[in-house]
Parts: C-alpha cells; sequence; structure tokens
C-alpha cells in the first residue's frame, strides 16, 4: 500500500478523541446512515499504554486504557473500522461508519458536517485549558536591592 | 477433635444486603451519581486509575461509589475488572514532551523556556477550611490569558547539552510485562517502573520520605514536575499504520539528582523519573525520589543498606492489592489451622507439666 494514510489517521484520531455521544449525533445530523454488515461486532478490551523512562529512554509499561473497537462494510464494499478510547460500542460503530463513508462519495459532506466540527470544538477546548493555564504562568519580577 | 463444617450462607446474604443499605446512607440525603464522582471527587479517581492501572474515569468512579469511598477497595474492584479485558495490544511509547500542560513548575531553573505555570493547585492555599464550600454556590471563572502554542520543552533536555546530566538512552526493546509474567529479581528498570507508577501511594511516599531523611542520601531536586494531557498512539494491523486512538492526563516528575562519578561515569547529575495517570503529583514525586534510590547499582553507588534500595523489598511490598489480600485474608475462618496450633500448645503445656513433675520428684 502506497497510498497516504494521514488524512485518514487524522480523521481516526479525532473521532477517537470526541466525547461521548458526539460522532453518533453529528454523523445522524448530517446524513441517513446506510446499511453495513460487521466484519467485527464492537468489541470492549484494553491497550497497554507504554512511557519511555527519563520521557526519552527504554519503553516500560505504564498501565492500560479501556478501547472499544469494531469493523464493519458498507453494501458498496468500503470497509470502516473504529479503535477507540472508552467503552462506548455506539461511538465505535458511528465512527466505523464515518470511516467507510469517508472512502465513498459522501466525504465531503462528512468533513465539512462531522469532522471539521470535531476538530474545532477539539482545538477550542484545548485553547481554553490552555489560556487558564497561562493566566497561572508566573511573572518574576527582581526586587530593588538596597546596595546602589 | 475439629469436625468441618459448612453454613454461614443466610447471614453472608444479610451480610451484604445490610451493606448494600449502609452504603446508600441515610436516604433522606440525595445520592451520588457517577459522573458528581468523577467530576467533584477527581483526585480520587486519579488515584484510583493510576494503582488500578487502568485509565478510565468513569469505571474509577463507580469503584469509589461501590466500595463506600475506600479507595483501596475501589482499585480492587478495577483490577478484578481490568482482568476481564481483552487485551487488543500496546501503544507506541507516549511522547510526553507533546503533553497540553495544565501545569508545569521546576524547582531548580527559575527562568525556563515555556515558564512555570502553576496550574490548578493546592501549593499556596492556606489549608485552611473553606466553609463557603459546606453551602452550594456559582463558582467564580478562572482566568485566562493568551497562550504560547506548541510543545513545552523538557528541563532535562537544556541540562543536557551541556553533558551536566546523564543521558535517558533512546532505546525500542520489549519492556516486560508484570501483568503477563509474575514480578522476579533482579528486576530490570523498565519492570520497577511498572511497579512503582500502580504502587500504592502511601507506601511510595514513605519509601521516597525516607530516602529524604538519609536513607539512601540522595537529594533531590525537581528539575520538572508536568500534568497535563498527552495522546495515546497504537498501531493497527488491520489498517496497517498507527492511529492516536485516544488521550489520558499524565503526571510527570523528573528528578536531579548530584552523583559524584564512579569509575565508569563523569560527576554528573542524574535522574529519577516518575510517571503516574492523572494528576497525582504527591505520588509521581514520590515516584521518582524511589526509582533513582533503586538505581544505586547501575551507577556504581554504595550498597547503604537502605529500605529504599533494596528493590526486591520495595517492589514486592508496594502493591496495596497484594499486601491488603494477604494481610485481610487473615480475618477469614482459620479454624483448622488454629486447632492445630491449639492442640500443640496444649501437648507442649503437658509434656512441659510432666517435666516440671519429674524434675520435682528426683
Amino acid at each position: 500500500m502506497n497510498e497516504d494514510h494521514a488524512p485518514r489517521q487524522r480523521w481516526l484520531g479525532l473521532m477517537a478523541k470526541a466525547p461521548a455521544g458526539r460522532v453518533a449525533s453529528l454523523l445522524d445530523e448530517a446524513m441517513t446512515r446506510p446499511a453495513f454488515t460487521w466484519l467485527r461486532a464492537p468489541e470492549v478490551g484494553s491497550t497497554m499504554v507504554r512511557a519511555r523512562a527519563g520521557a526519552t529512554g527504554g519503553p516500560f509499561n505504564l498501565g492500560e486504557v479501556t478501547v472499544t473497537r469494531c469493523a464493519l462494510t458498507l453494501a458498496t464494499g468500503e470497509v470502516g473500522h473504529a479503535y477507540i478510547q472508552g467503552r462506548s460500542k455506539a461511538d465505535a460503530e458511528a465512527v466505523a461508519v464515518v470511516d467507510a463513508l469517508m472512502q465513498t462519495s459522501k466525504a465531503a459532506t462528512l468533513q465539512a458536517q462531522v469532522l471539521d466540527l470535531l476538530d474545532a470544538e477539539q482545538t477550542a477546548k484545548r485553547n481554553a485549558r490552555a489560556a487558564k493555564a497561562a493566566a497561572t504562568k508566573v511573572d518574576f519580577f527582581t526586587m530593588v536591592r538596597g546596595e546602589d | 477433635m475439629y469436625v468441618a463444617v459448612k453454613g454461614g450462607e443466610r447471614a453472608i446474604e444479610n451480610a451484604h444486603a445490610w451493606l448494600v443499605e449502609e452504603r446508600r446512607g441515610d436516604t433522606s440525603v440525595s445520592e451520588l451519581n457517577i459522573a458528581q464522582i468523577r467530576e467533584q471527587l477527581a483526585l480520587a479517581v486519579n488515584r484510583v486509575m493510576a494503582e488500578g492501572s487502568l485509565y478510565d474515569p468513569d469505571l474509577a468512579a463507580l469503584a469509589i461509589k461501590q466500595a463506600r469511598g475506600d479507595l483501596i477497595e475501589a482499585i480492587f474492584l478495577i483490577r478484578a475488572y481490568r482482568t476481564t479485558l481483552p487485551r487488543f495490544g500496546a501503544s507506541l511509547p507516549i511522547d510526553t514532551g507533546r503533553m497540553a500542560c495544565d501545569r508545569r513548575i521546576s524547582a531548580t531553573f527559575k527562568d525556563l523556556p515555556g515558564g512555570q505555570v502553576l496550574g490548578p493547585t493546592f501549593d499556596y492555599t492556606h489549608r485552611l477550611l473553606d466553609f463557603k464550600l459546606a453551602a452550594e454556590g456559582e463558582v467564580p471563572e478562572a482566568a485566562t490569558r493568551e497562550a504560547t502554542p506548541g510543545d513545552v520543552p523538557h528541563v532535562a533536555e537544556f541540562l543536557n547539552h551541556g553533558g551536566l546530566i546523564e543521558e535517558a538512552r533512546h532505546n525500542d526493546t520489549t519492556p516486560p510485562d508484570l501483568t503477563r509474567e509474575p514480578l522476579e529479581m533482579p528486576a530490570e528498570r523498565s519492570l520497577r517502573l511498572q511497579a512503582l507508577t500502580r504502587a500504592d501511594e502511601g507506601f511510595t511516599l514513605g519509601m521516597a520520605y525516607s530516602t529524604q531523611r538519609g536513607y539512601a542520601r540522595n537529594h533531590a531536586f525537581v528539575g520538572e514536575l508536568r500534568i497535563g494531557a498527552v495522546p495515546v498512539e497504537m498501531d493497527i494491523p488491520e489498517l496497517g499504520f498507527s492511529i492516536e486512538i485516544g488521550e489520558v492526563t499524565l503526571t510527570e516528575c523528573e528528578t536531579v539528582n548530584q552523583f559524584t562519578g564512579s569509575k565508569s561515569e563523569p560527576p554528573q547529575f542524574t535522574r529519577g523519573y516518575g510517571l503516574v495517570f492523572g494528576q497525582t503529583e504527591r505520588k509521581a514525586i514520590s515516584m521518582a525520589l524511589v526509582d533513582r534510590a533503586l538505581r544505586w547499582e547501575e551507577l556504581g553507588e554504595e550498597d547503604e543498606g537502605a529500605p529504599a534500595q533494596d528493590a526486591e523489598f520495595v517492589l514486592y511490598h508496594a502493591d496495596n492489592i497484594q499486601a491488603t489480600g494477604f494481610l485481610e485474608h487473615i480475618k477469614l475462618p482459620h479454624y483448622v489451622d488454629f486447632q492445630a496450633e491449639l492442640e500443640l500448645v496444649r501437648k507442649l503445656r503437658e509434656e512441659a507439666g510432666a517435666n516440671t513433675a519429674r524434675e520435682a520428684a528426683e
């Protein structure tokens, strides 16, 4: 496979980090869901999160995170996958449907009505936290010393 | 003679039913829901996730409710649930350099790139009870200021440039996993870090404190402490590439410790590392201190016989689920064991009595 994975990586990552129920509600607002058959019904499991000693050294196992995954295929043959944090089978289904539809002519609609909105929401949320953090940044000032 | 009996089923059922009622407490007081625990007791939730070794705030909140606020019992529930989950795989090592920092401080450098960001901290509060919280009310909005975009560099990187601090050398070996293979000695650093990140906070704190008081003599500076969200990325075999599957909030602490050098290493600073799920600052600092103390051998330091240098002692006693399991089992029926002890003591007394009688007669 030589195709560029970056766009698909981006939309799957974006949807994996969406709040509970958000992808499903945006998808349903955008269009009627197509019929599909399960390749793998939604399943809850875990992923072992790894980190590096001293942030940059050798890897170690930090602990697990709950993950839900599924795979499905549309009547037209496109395959959609979902791997998302948490235990929501309904969210995993919605993510896999969007992933499959992003490979069809519906891509532009979904980009505008699901993915761009998710992106904007996540950016706004991140910026709001960053702005609160920035307000707690210490501004040091030097006290006037008496020696001159 | 002891005859085995069974029974107590009804007593157990009734005890559990009473537990349910006591857990609910006074029904004229409104019931806690999971979202309230998740949002308002977030640091308890974080501790349960860290020591339960499973990142899922809703599950941790449920466990806290079920355990009536007994955090070790809640951690037990999470550990038990974890074993029922199929493992889909392991993530790529997370990059804490990409952390969206809520808090980032250094006790060693005042003016560092990215600055000293306090975040939502208890530090500098007066630790006076706030009776306003006893009444419900609106919360004032936190102040905001324009943030500088971009990643915040790690403090250790600046020291690295001058070669003043040991490097955390990159490698990509597959780390051992104590959830799959029993913890065995000697434990390499990756295994020690896994054990420490899920270790009991109180035990880790006590061990870390002992190093500060002179047992293993490691004067540590907090080179850096950061708290924030980091994406979790995983290779997906069916896709043939990796994707971000979510995001976890972590606390990372890197200590800077003096090191006078050894046969193989020049005098330089050395490092201790703590990384824990959630906003869990006390635990992350403790972990870093204990990690550093346990590194004595690889750094060529002396074994001072301090408890915190003894990997076997630290790692085999740090897990509160193992500890509580063994400790609490002694309250369960041991009638047969005790019967044997009783027989033995009686026999010894009889023999001792017979001996005394014989001596008196002689």
